[in-house]
């Protein structure tokens, strides 16, 4: 692979992880490892930590899809690695 | 009108659409057969994906069951939605670019090997088969109950529906077909939803209304569900956990990974024309599952305070839940309780002769809750409520008009039927093109090689009717040992091929076989060799359920999988490198540039 293969590949890597980390937090942390102390607080007529399980965490997956695919757009053309 | 009569041509027509689409959509080359000729608008194919993916089981059972779970069943709403995240930024991009009609292609390709292949067949065709006999005893369900014929008539008319557009049209009828059951499905879902969210919140959006007030009340309609079930000895609806925080945990992880890579999900993402259009078909896909997930807990919660009101009217009036006069009496019932006893969904036995019918946990632990049962000579639950029917009689316990109920059966089918094509497709381009063309008959015409598709097809549903006819003992299962195989075997294997370049033939194979072996081992441990009752074998690892961490089976898939990445590192470290062509291959599916059109052919 030469440099600029190599500098897109960490690129994407990079973006991956920063959405991966975002993912983990919404489902795996507020939803379920902290859900107990975040109920504590309210939404609306939602204990939150109830709220990120059972509606939260996928809207914001929703949201990060289009994310990722916005940004992964960017780093196709800077690379100039997008398709026609 | 009646019922019966509306439901019929409420379903008779969605049946002529599909019908129709049928007719308009025949596959002529084995490009559309398998991949609709990568010609789908990615918005299409999202809708597609979400009735492809929306099984019986997230249509019918899974509301009931996070109703009966509370706050534990979003593992079920997690899992099943954030898989595609991965799915969009690990999988589905990557196995565009590369550009083949079939997962285990990818995998005998990027292995370099026909015994690879030949793994990832075997996993695909029992994940598959596996999941499909839910969805034929899904339709047999939904039309005996609805249109009153028997089950068996309902699962002949299921399979001449499916035959006709996936025998003629291949994954160019399917995919139509699935725009069209998706609408279908989504409307009969939200609906309902929409008119309870409006009697219990005075809020038409469900969404909403989960978090709104109580009608009548200064209460939220979560903290009236709260203090309703816990006062009946449940656990308190907010909060109750699966077993324990890491089986949720687990649980969970074993969802999301096992959706990333069930094979029928994936191939969706092969009839996009671009890569970025498989990323952004990802989001749409997920947009339109997550209208379904997120009316779900709505409804499970809603249904939830619904039953509880309709037995026990001090639910509404806020007055003593043990009053003697609170409890309905059983002659009094409404009608559809009546229309579900019949189905034995619904059970009542009057344990203490009092004509009146109580409903609540008698399994309890708590002892005010014991006090207060004893006190009103309460001598168990009498009501037994099986979890289905939070969908399937909500539109009745709400009271809403004929129409809304037969909208529901005839998504109940969508919902079945699309799953089962999309998975009937997934079977039969194995048979056809992994196992036919690339194994045993490599001079096997274009032409020949689409006939084949046919049969295979045509094949795949006589075997899935037969299946859901006569389900086999294992058949409640199924669908979380679909999952298990997934997650521990075909997911990983994907991700390796594509994000490390050295890992080599010897590496995934082991992975995938020791991945698949554990998880197996602790499945039938717990429930029987291949399900066979009375084969388990606990006794070997202590005789105790759950023995590893308290560990669920269904559950297990995680642990398979991180089983299968180790096992395949270390032994990638000690044989030799993939070859050099090997390494280019996967340096050229990294990037975007250069995308052609789905083929069937080999690059060696």
């Amino acid at each position: 692979m030469d440099k600029s293969g190599k500098a897109y590949w960490k690129a994407v890597l990079t973006l991956v992880a920063q959405i991966l980390a975002v993912w983990f937090i919404v489902s795996y942390g507020a939803g379920i490892l902290f859900a107990p102390e975040l109920n504590s607080i309210n939404l609306g007529g939602y204990p939150l930590g109830f709220w990120f399980a059972q509606q939260g965490s996928m809207y914001i997956f929703v949201a990060l899809i289009f994310i990722y695919s916005y940004l992964m757009g960017k780093i196709d053309q800077k690379f100039d690695v997008h398709e026609e | 009108m009646s019922l019966q009569a509306v439901t019929y041509l409420i379903v008779g027509a969605t049946f002529a659409l599909y019908i129709g689409i049928a007719i308009w959509s025949r596959a002529g080359s084995t490009s559309e057969f398998y991949v609709a000729g990568s010609g789908v608008h990615p918005v299409l194919n999202g809708m597609a994906t979400g009735a492809d993916w929306m099984s019986a089981a997230s249509f019918i059972s899974m509301a009931g069951l996070i109703s009966n779970m509370g706050y534990g069943g979003a593992l079920f709403l997690m899992g099943w939605t954030g898989g595609y995240v991965l799915l969009a930024m690990l999988l589905a991009p990557y196995l565009r670019k590369f550009g083949k009609y079939t997962v285990p292609q990818f995998v005998g390709d990027r292995f370099y090997s026909k015994g690879a292949s030949s793994v990832a067949v075997i996993c695909l065709i029992t994940a598959s088969v596996t999941y499909i006999i839910g969805q034929m005893t899904g339709v047999g369900v939904a039309f005996s109950r609805f249109l009153g014929v028997s089950n068996h008539m309902g699962i002949f008319i299921g399979m001449a529906i499916v035959f006709m557009y996936a025998v003629f049209g291949g994954m160019k009828g399917i995919t139509y077909t699935q725009v069209a059951q998706y609408c279908v499905l989504i409307v009969a879902y939200t609906i309902p939803a929409i008119f309870i969210s409006m009697q219990l919140t005075g809020n038409p959006i469900p969404q909403l209304g989960l978090g709104g007030h109580f009608v009548g009340t200064d209460m939220t309609l979560l903290g009236k569900v709260d203090q309703v079930v816990t006062e009946l000895g449940f656990g308190k609806y907010t909060e109750t956990t699966r077993l324990s925080t890491l089986n949720m945990f687990v649980y969970t992880v074993s969802l999301m990974i096992g959706t990333a890579g069930l094979p029928h999900v994936i191939i969706r993402f092969f009839t996009v024309p671009k890569v970025r259009d498989a990323r952004m078909s990802a989001g749409w896909a997920l947009v339109f599952i997550a209208i379904l997930y997120t009316t779900a807990p709505a409804v499970a919660a809603m249904a939830r305070l619904n039953l509880h009101a309709t037995i026990n009217s001090a639910v509404k009036s806020g007055g003593d839940l043990f009053a003697e006069d609170a409890s309905i009496k059983y002659d009094e019932r409404p009608d559809w309780m009546k229309r579900w006893e019949v189905t034995g969904l619904l059970k009542f036995a009057d344990k203490n002769g009092d004509g009146r019918i109580q409903y609540y946990n008698d399994k309890t632990k708590n002892p005010d809750v014991i006090a207060k049962v004893e006190a009103a000579g309460w001598k168990g639950s009498e009501l037994t409520v099986n979890a289905d029917i939070m969908v399937l009689a909500n539109p009745e316990i709400a009271l809403l008009p004929n129409w809304v109920i037969a909208l529901v059966a005839a998504g109940g089918l969508a919902a079945a039927l699309s799953t089962a094509a999309g998975l009937l497709l997934a079977i039969s381009s194995a048979i056809s093109h992994d196992l036919l063309k690339d194994m045993w008959m490599p001079d096997l015409s274009e032409k020949g090689e689409l006939m084949a598709g046919k049969i295979a097809m045509a094949g795949s549903i006589v075997v899935a009717g037969y299946l859901g006819l006569n389900p086999p003992g294992f058949a409640a299962g199924t669908v979380a040992i679909a999952f298990g195989l997934a997650a521990s075997s075909i997911f990983p294997c994907l991700m390796m091929g594509i994000f490390n370049k050295k890992m080599n033939k010897e590496g995934a194979i082991a992975g995938m076989i020791c991945g698949l072996g554990i998880t197996m081992l602790y499945v039938f441990a717990h429930k029987g060799l291949f399900f066979i009752k009375g084969t388990e074998f606990l006794g070997l690892f202590g005789g105790k359920e759950n023995f590893f961490l308290g560990i669920e089976p269904n559950a297990f898939g995680t642990i398979g999988a991180i089983v299968n990445f180790v096992v395949a590192y270390l032994v990638s470290k000690v044989t030799p490198d993939p070859p050099e062509h090997i390494q280019h291959l996967v340096e050229n599916v990294r990037i975007p540039r250069g995308a052609k059109a789905v083929d069937g052919s080999h690059i060696h």
